[in-house]
């Protein structure tokens, strides 16, 4: 390391609308470090990024690069610093091929009329894309590559620019393990080629295998660095929520009952094949595997949103035949979908207006709404889910935190009375204290009778929450385990079949 | 995460005003100063019962533009409208008088023909899983070009009586000594309270704003999306078909061009009444307003000769402005 730090953030502090969200925060960025920043939603790390990378300007505080003062009042600024941010959603133009999306803007020309030089354009990204280790074809078009795929091209875009300071907001957070393990590959070789990483992630476990220093954020407010060697997990989630949280990933089993949901042979050709399983009242399932491996696919099946090619689905032992999402309300079934912002919510309505939707029809006489038993009732949902910040009910779900948004999906499936509740990733991108809350209604759901199948890729939440464990892996059932004997090396066998090549060997 | 700028607290419904009547409030200041540019220019302006007489002439527009609210908001396009008035008109008009159809039974068929047509949009959109826009360019020049082969260059004329001339009816002083209000008039104003109070009343107007908002999210909430968009293209279909009557009516034949053009007038007091082109944004009201102000620009340009083609470019302009007028305070609130 140099005596000087590459990028010194001193005393930032920025309000919106007379609201703080940064005060005073200061960060130190070596080069060749990967430095990660930790805390809950609405902790500030998105908006100290976007003062790094240009997109807010700080009301007070300043930025050293090198040593010197700089003023980053635009993106363009930034670029030209050498500080590039790895948005979440990786933003890509998804019918142009690789090499287009990384050279976007800055295609390299030739001739009087400036044209694109696509020979040296593709050989660049070839280049860039080796010299990351990606094996990625710069012919390819976008639309048709995976999220971990994007991510890869995001950053070779980011060192075709020459960054040497690289922000990354939650870039694991859709990616499955083998991803996540490509992608901490490149990390570590770009931090050993001197870059500093910026490196925001809410899963503990990724935090210390992959950070060298860890800062924690708290409203606003700076709260430690410290070194993952000198702290533990619990330290940080201490710090993260100002109190010890002893509830977190902790559930008693309780009675198990009668099998509600039952699935017999479901196939959906190119998809799934012949999965079957059955989840109890009170019981959690848990379905573990990759992204990719056909688990989202099965439970949009099972509610209705697409057809079934073979298979039978039993809803307390009777036969039914789901072909909407509507029927599937109206047989006592709920879904909480993986992606809350497209699927989940109606994003600019109002949290009341999303929470009743499903069971609209019970909040009206003769088809005309009774708005204040509608709100009435959406209050007192949205206070059971300890949904915070919000203003009241009629504030649009859009203007809330990710955990409070997916309170609000929860919410709405709850009024609904739902008998089985299937959720999709209900916990991605949402901070550890919406995570734990959401994981505690849970499981007071189960305990209230609710058969619930929870398909999540993180196996501390998996193990942490199912009563037992599925494992799918390319459209198929590979795994089930009871809660004593589902241990996280079973699982992975199941979900990547390791397990088959050690039999075969 | 950023927080959420801070905006005033309040009840519902009044966050909802606050909310969608940004772009009313234009439309109602628009209205107020055409108003009152027009008394200035002409003392004849200012005759109520003219001004309430040249309603009848623009009411079609108004009635289907009422429907198109639904349609907008819920995230599509009808321009399939003007052609579906012509075609029930014509076929109204050839029920009656050349198989001897009587007119009421040729009236009950025409506006059943209307509903069927927009049944028929509303098929190929959910079934074939086809953009609106596309599916109703095409109706638009399917229903018109029926409406051709049907009648040719001729015209139907002979209506009965008492069939024409509706808007030589009129509701008289009553009970606040109004003028006398025509029964075009009367017709579009129920059934903007009607068509108003089911869009903001009532759960199938919430399914609309729900669908509009998002059409996804709105399936995976358990609302049947499709049955939804049937029943709003079937309903847009009827009103069309309702307007094709009353033109009828007021124009004494039926021909094949009737109402030209009439579908982007419509469309035009939508949007310019603040209902979002992107769907899940709009009231009723802003509809209406914008109504009574194009009927207001159009009879006082004609006051002083503005020819048709040069009213166009106003109304154009001020479309336009519109537009730009809110999204331009929309920027500066943040």
């Amino acid at each position: 390391m140099t005596a000087q730090p590459l990028l010194s953030a001193c005393g930032i502090s920025k309000a919106f609308g007379g609201t703080p969200v940064l005060q005073n925060v200061s960060l130190d960025l070596w080069p060749g470090e990967v430095h990660v920043l930790m805390g809950e939603n609405g902790a500030g790390k998105s908006t100290f990024n976007k003062i790094l990378s240009g997109v807010h300007t700080p009301d007070s505080g300043e930025i050293l690069l090198n040593g010197q003062a700089v003023s980053i009042a635009s993106p363009a600024a930034a670029q030209a610093h050498g500080i590039a941010l790895l948005h979440q959603e990786p933003i890509i133009f998804p019918d142009l091929d690789v090499a287009e999306n990384i050279f976007v803007g800055r295609q390299p020309q030739k001739g009087p009329w400036r044209s694109i030089n696509w020979h040296s354009m593709y050989e660049q990204a070839g280049e860039l894309l080796n010299s990351l280790g990606v094996q990625i074809d710069p012919h390819e078009r976008m639309g048709g590559l995976s999220v971990a795929a994007h991510q890869m091209v995001e950053m070779a875009r980011a060192m075709s620019q020459n960054a040497r300071v690289l922000i990354m907001d939650e870039p694991t957070a859709s990616l499955s393990p083998d991803e996540v393990a490509d992608l901490f590959r490149i990390v570590r070789d770009l931090r050993a080629q001197g870059v500093a990483l910026v490196f925001i992630s809410h899963r503990l476990e990724e935090v210390f295998e992959i950070g060298d220093r860890i800062t924690v954020l708290r409203d606003g407010e700076f709260v430690n660095t410290v070194t993952p060697a000198e702290t533990t997990k619990e330290e940080i989630i201490r710090m993260m929520v100002g109190r010890p949280l002893s509830s977190l990933f902790e559930r008693e089993a309780g009675s198990i009952g009668e099998p509600l949901l039952k699935v017999e042979g479901l196939t959906r050709t190119g998809h799934f094949r012949n999965i079957s399983f059955e989840v109890k009242a009170g019981e959690i399932v848990g379905m573990a595997g990759l992204v990719g491996a056909g688990r989202t696919e099965v439970s949009e099946a099972i509610f209705g949103v697409t057809q079934l090619d073979a298979g039978k689905v039993f809803l307390d032992g009777k036969p039914v035949n789901i072909r909407s999402p509507r029927q599937a309300v109206q047989l006592g079934l709920a879904y909480v979908p993986e992606d809350r912002q497209q699927h989940g919510l109606l994003l600019s309505m109002t949290i009341a207006e999303n929470i009743t939707l499903p069971v609209l029809k019970q909040f009206a006489q003769m088809g005309w709404l009774r708005a204040r038993q509608e709100r009435e009732v959406a209050q007192q949902y949205t206070a059971k889910l300890h949904l915070r910040a919000a203003r009241d009910v009629s504030q649009a779900a859009g203007e809330l935190s990710g955990g409070n948004q997916q309170k609000v999906v929860l919410a709405k499936w709850l009024l609904s009375q739902p008998r089985v509740l299937i959720l999709d990733e209900p916990t991605r991108g949402i901070d550890i204290g919406a995570k734990a809350e959401v994981h505690r209604i849970m499981g007071e759901l189960a305990s209230q009778g609710m058969a619930i199948l929870m398909i999540s890729s993180e196996l501390p939440e998996i193990l942490a929450m199912s009563d037992r464990v599925l494992v799918m892996r390319e459209g198929r059932l590979t795994g089930e385990f009871n809660r004593a004997e589902a241990t996280q090396e079973k699982i992975m066998a199941a979900a990547t079949g390791q397990q088959m090549v050690e039999v075969a060997a | 995460m950023e927080p959420s700028v801070a905006r005033p607290v309040g009840s519902p419904i009044s966050r909802a005003l606050e909310h969608k009547l940004n772009r009313e409030f234009v439309a109602v200041g628009l209205l107020l100063l055409a108003f009152f540019v027009g008394s200035r220019l002409s003392t004849q302006f200012l005759d109520a019962s003219y001004l309430l007489d040249t309603t009848s002439v623009y009411i079609e527009t108004g009635i289907i533009a009422t429907a198109m609210t639904f349609i907008i908001i819920s995230g599509n396009i009808d321009l399939s409208v003007a052609s579906t008035l012509a075609l029930v008109a014509c076929v109204t008009g050839v029920l009656h008088a050349e198989h001897g159809l009587a007119m009421g039974p040729a009236i009950i068929c025409g506006l059943l023909l209307g509903a069927l047509l927009g049944f028929f949009n509303g098929l190929l959109i959910t079934w074939l899983r086809l953009p609106s826009l596309t599916v109703t360019l095409g109706t638009f020049a399917l229903y018109r070009g029926l409406a051709q082969v049907l009648l040719g260059d001729h015209s139907v004329s002979n209506f009965p009586d008492w069939f024409v001339g509706i808007d030589s009816i009129h509701i008289a002083r009553t009970l606040f000594h109004n003028p006398p209000i025509p029964a075009p008039l009367i017709i579009f104003l129920v059934l903007a309270l009607i068509a108003g109070a089911v869009l903001h009343r009532t759960v199938l107007g919430r399914w609309t704003y729900a669908i509009g908002t998002n059409s996804t999210a709105s399936r995976y909430s358990g609302i049947a999306v499709d049955r939804v968009t049937l029943l709003l293209f079937t309903f847009s279909g009827f009103l069309a078909g309702l307007s094709g009557l009353i033109m009828t009516s007021r124009l004494g034949i039926a021909k094949y061009d009737m109402g030209l053009g009439l579908e982007l007038d419509a469309i035009t007091a939508v949007v310019l009444g603040g209902t979002d082109i992107f769907g899940g944004r709009g009231t009723m009201f802003g509809t209406v307003i914008t109504f009574f102000l194009i009927v207001v620009l159009r009879t006082g340009m004609g006051l002083h000769n503005i020819k048709p083609e040069q009213q166009m470019l106003v109304l154009g302009l001020l479309l336009i402005f519109s537009i730009v007028v809110p999204n331009l305070l929309q920027r500066n609130k943040r």
